[in-house]
C-alpha cells in the first residue's frame, strides 16, 4: 500500500517543488508542494505528490494544485491539498474538503498562569474528561429537537450562543463568524440529522483532543501583546470536527457527484475526485449541504469551549470572565470556501478548497476580526500529543501564492498499525507523564495509535511556511493535560 | 480461506475481505470492519436485528453502500452487528438482514471509530481461475 513516487519534484527554492504539467498530459496547472528537503524525503514515501498531480485535471482549476509541509495520501485530494476553482466553469469536490467536514481548531486564552495551574492539571483532566463526552459512540448531552437541529445547521455558532453555550463576541473571533450563511438543512439527509442529532457537543476521537498548554515561546512579541497573548500563560486549545453528521454528508455527496461526473462528462484520472461544476444543481446542492456541516461543526467547537469556560470557573472558584477566558480565534482546516482573490492582477471570486489546509488572511483583509487588522488572521496548529502547537497570523504573501492558505498540523506518517508495533511494551501515557504531560483517553488504543512517533515534526511543518513568509509564527505552546476520545 | 485481513495505510485503516461467493466477500468484508471496530472476536448474542435494502450504480458501488449503511446503523441505533444474511445480491441491488448487540451506554464494544467508507483502491474482483472473490476497502478513521 505505501509504495513510493518517482515522478519530478522540479526545485524552485529551498522550500518549493514544482510538479510540471508535462508530468501528466490531463493537468491543466502545474503542482506546487511545499516542503524542506527533509520533508521532501518522507513526502515521497507514499502517493500523496500523484494525488497533487491528479487534483491539477479538474475543470476550472487555476493557479496551481498546492500542498502543504504536512502532505500525507488521502482521497482524491492530499492531506494539505489546496486547489482554487472559478465559480463560472469550475467545479466542487467533496474530496477537496474531506469527511470530516470543518475539521478545525480553536485557540482559548485565559489570565492563568503555569504556576497556577499546574498542581491542578490533573484536577482539570478529569473535570474536563466528565464534562465534554468524548470518545467513540459517545453521545452528548444536549437534547435537541429535529427542527432545532436544522437551526444548528443554520446558524451555527450563533445558535450556540443564543442558547447559552459562551459568550455573543465569541462569534466575532470564529472564522465566518461561526456560520456560513448558505447552508440549506434541507439538503441534508434523513442519515445525516440522525447521526447528528446525538452527537452534538462531543469530542469525537482519533485525532481530536482538548488541550490544556502553555505558551513556552515568543516569537512576535508585539504581534502576541495585541492578541492577549504571553510567555507562561495558560491556553486551551480544541481540536475536532462535525462529527458523524459531516462524515455522512460527505458519504452521500459521493454518491451523487459520481454521477454528476457521468452526467457532465468530467474526466478524472481517480474517481474520488468526483466533482459537480459550481455552476450545476449539484455543485450548489453540496456547497450548501457543507456550509450545513460547517456550522454543526462551529455550534460543536462553541459548546466545548463553553463547558470548559466552566470547569475553569468551578477548580479556581472563579468565572470565567475573571479569569479571562476568552476565544483568540476558531479556524476550520477541511472546507470549500467561496473568496475573492486576485488573479493575473484581477479580482475574482474563486471556490478555495482547503483540505487539512487553514485559511491564512493578511492584516486588512475584511473577512476577519476588526481586532486583528493590524495583525492578520491568526491560524492555529495543533501537534501531535507530545509536541507543541503553534499560533500563526495569515500574510500578504499567502494571499499572493496559497489563496490564502497554509498547513494544518503535523501529519501522519506511521500507519496505525505500524504505530502498534512500535508501541508494544511501552506505556504511552507513562511515557507522557514523565514529560509532564497529563494524558486522559477513552481508550488506549487511540493513546497509542496518536503518539509522537507517528507524526511528523509539526515544528519542521511551521518552519517552512514561516521561512516562506506565507504565516509567521507568533506563539508556541506545550500540552500540559489532554483529553482524547 | 481467510475471512478478511487488516490491510496497513499512513492515516487510515483498510481490509481485504475473501469470498467462494458474492454474498460472501460481502459479509467477510462486515466482518472485518466490525473486527476494526470492536477488535473483538467473540461470539455475542443477538439482540437486534434491520433489514437492508440498497442500490447503486456498480458493484463497488454497492459495497461501499452497504459498508456505510451498517455504519450509520451502528451510529444512530448504538449497535455492533455480527451476523449477515444476504438474501439478493445483484450488481445493483442488495437486500438482506442483519442481526448485533446493543452497547451499553459506556460504549466499551467500540474501540475505534470509523468515520467513513472511501472509494480508496476500492475494488471487489472474481479471480477468473480460482473463482475466489477478493474485496478490498479503505476506511477513513
Amino acid at each position: 500500500m505505501k509504495e513510493s513516487w518517482d515522478g519530478p519534484l522540479n526545485k524552485i527554492d529551498d522550500y518549493r517543488w514544482e510538479i510540471p504539467k508535462t508530468y501528466n498530459s490531463g493537468m491543466r496547472v502545474p503542482g506546487l508542494i511545499y516542503a524542506s528537503s527533509n520533508l521532501l524525503e518522507k513526502i515521497r514515501q507514499d502517493q500523496a505528490p500523484e494525488q497533487v498531480a491528479n487534483v491539477a485535471f479538474l475543470p476550472g482549476i487555476v493557479g496551481r494544485s498546492l500542498a502543504m509541509p504536512d502532505i500525507h495520501w488521502g482521497y482524491g485530494f492530499c492531506i494539505g491539498g489546496v486547489a482554487a476553482t472559478t465559480l463560472d466553469d469550475g467545479v466542487i469536490s467533496p474530496g477537496g474538503v474531506g469527511f470530516d467536514i470543518n475539521c478545525g481548531v480553536r485557540l482559548v486564552r485565559t489570565n492563568l498562569t503555569l504556576k497556577e495551574v499546574k498542581p491542578k492539571v490533573e484536577l482539570l483532566v478529569d473535570e474536563l474528561f466528565r464534562a465534554i463526552p468524548s470518545g467513540v459512540g459517545s453521545k452528548g448531552k444536549i437534547k435537541i429537537s429535529y427542527n432545532e437541529m436544522r437551526d444548528v445547521l443554520r446558524r451555527g455558532s450563533k445558535w450556540a450562543v443564543e442558547r447559552g453555550f459562551g459568550w455573543e463576541e465569541d462569534i466575532l473571533f470564529t472564522e465566518e463568524e461561526g456560520r456560513m450563511k448558505d447552508a440549506n438543512p434541507d439538503l441534508i439527509s434523513k442519515h445525516a440529522l440522525e447521526r447528528g442529532k446525538p452527537q452534538l457537543g462531543t469530542l469525537g476521537s482519533g485525532n481530536h483532543f482538548l488541550e490544556i498548554q502553555v505558551i513556552d515561546k515568543v516569537y512576535d512579541p508585539e504581534v502576541a501583546r495585541e492578541l492577549g497573548l504571553e510567555e507562561g500563560q495558560i491556553t486551551v486549545m480544541i481540536h475536532c470536527g462535525s462529527r458523524g453528521l459531516g462524515h455522512q454528508v460527505c458519504t452521500d455527496y459521493l454518491v451523487t457527484m459520481q454521477k454528476a461526473v457521468q452526467k457532465y462528462g468530467i474526466q478524472l484520472p481517480d474517481r474520488q475526485l468526483a466533482c459537480a461544476p459550481l455552476s450545476s444543481p449539484e455543485g450548489k446542492n453540496y456547497y450548501a449541504a457543507m456550509a450545513c456541516a460547517a456550522n454543526y461543526a462551529w455550534a460543536n467547537r462553541q459548546c466545548i469551549m463553553h463547558w470548559t469556560r466552566e470547569v475553569f470557573a468551578k477548580v479556581f472558584r472563579s468565572t470565567s470572565e475573571e479569569l479571562g477566558i476568552k476565544l483568540i480565534y476558531d479556524v476550520a482546516h477541511n472546507i470549500a470556501k467561496i473568496e475573492e482573490h486576485s488573479l493575473k492582477g484581477k479580482k475574482i471570486k474563486l471556490c478555495v478548497h482547503r483540505k487539512g489546509a487553514t485559511r491564512a488572511f493578511p492584516p486588512f483583509h475584511p473577512d476577519i476580526p476588526k481586532k486583528y487588522k493590524k495583525i492578520g488572521q491568526p491560524v492555529l496548529i495543533p501537534g501531535d500529543m507530545g509536541r507543541c502547537s503553534y499560533c500563526l497570523v495569515g500574510t500578504e504573501k499567502a494571499m499572493e501564492e496559497t489563496f490564502g492558505s497554509t498547513c494544518h498540523g503535523a501529519g501522519r506518517i506511521m500507519s496505525r498499525m505500524k504505530a502498534k508495533k512500535e508501541a508494544r511494551g511501552r506505556d504511552i501515557q507513562q511515557e507522557l507523564r514523565e514529560k509532564g504531560i497529563i494524558v486522559k483517553a477513552e481508550s488506549r488504543g487511540t493513546l497509542v495509535e496518536e503518539m509522537s512517533d507517528a507524526y511528523k515534526d509539526v515544528s519542521e511543518v511551521v518552519e517552512v511556511m514561516h521561512q516562506t513568509g506565507i504565516s509567521r509564527k507568533v506563539v508556541r505552546m506545550r500540552p500540559l493535560g489532554v483529553i482524547k476520545g | 480461506m481467510k475471512e478478511f485481513e487488516i490491510l496497513e495505510h499512513t492515516a487510515d485503516i483498510g481490509i481485504a475481505a475473501y469470498g467462494k461467493t458474492k454474498r460472501e466477500v460481502f459479509i467477510n468484508a462486515a466482518k472485518g470492519m466490525y473486527n476494526i471496530i470492536t477488535e473483538d472476536k467473540r461470539e455475542f448474542k443477538e439482540n437486534f436485528s434491520h433489514h437492508i435494502k440498497l442500490t447503486a450504480e456498480n458493484l463497488e458501488n454497492l459495497l461501499v453502500a452497504w459498508l456505510s449503511e451498517l455504519l450509520y446503523l451502528s451510529e444512530t441505533k448504538l449497535v455492533v452487528f455480527n451476523k449477515f444474511e444476504i438474501e439478493e445480491l445483484s450488481d445493483y441491488q442488495l437486500t438482506g438482514k442483519v442481526f448485533g448487540k446493543r452497547i451499553d451506554q459506556s460504549g466499551h464494544k467500540i474501540k475505534r471509530e470509523i468515520k467513513a467508507v472511501t472509494y480508496h483502491r476500492l475494488e471487489v474482483k472474481e479471480d477468473k481461475e480460482s473463482g475466489l472473490w477478493r474485496a478490498q476497502v479503505i476506511f477513513d478513521i
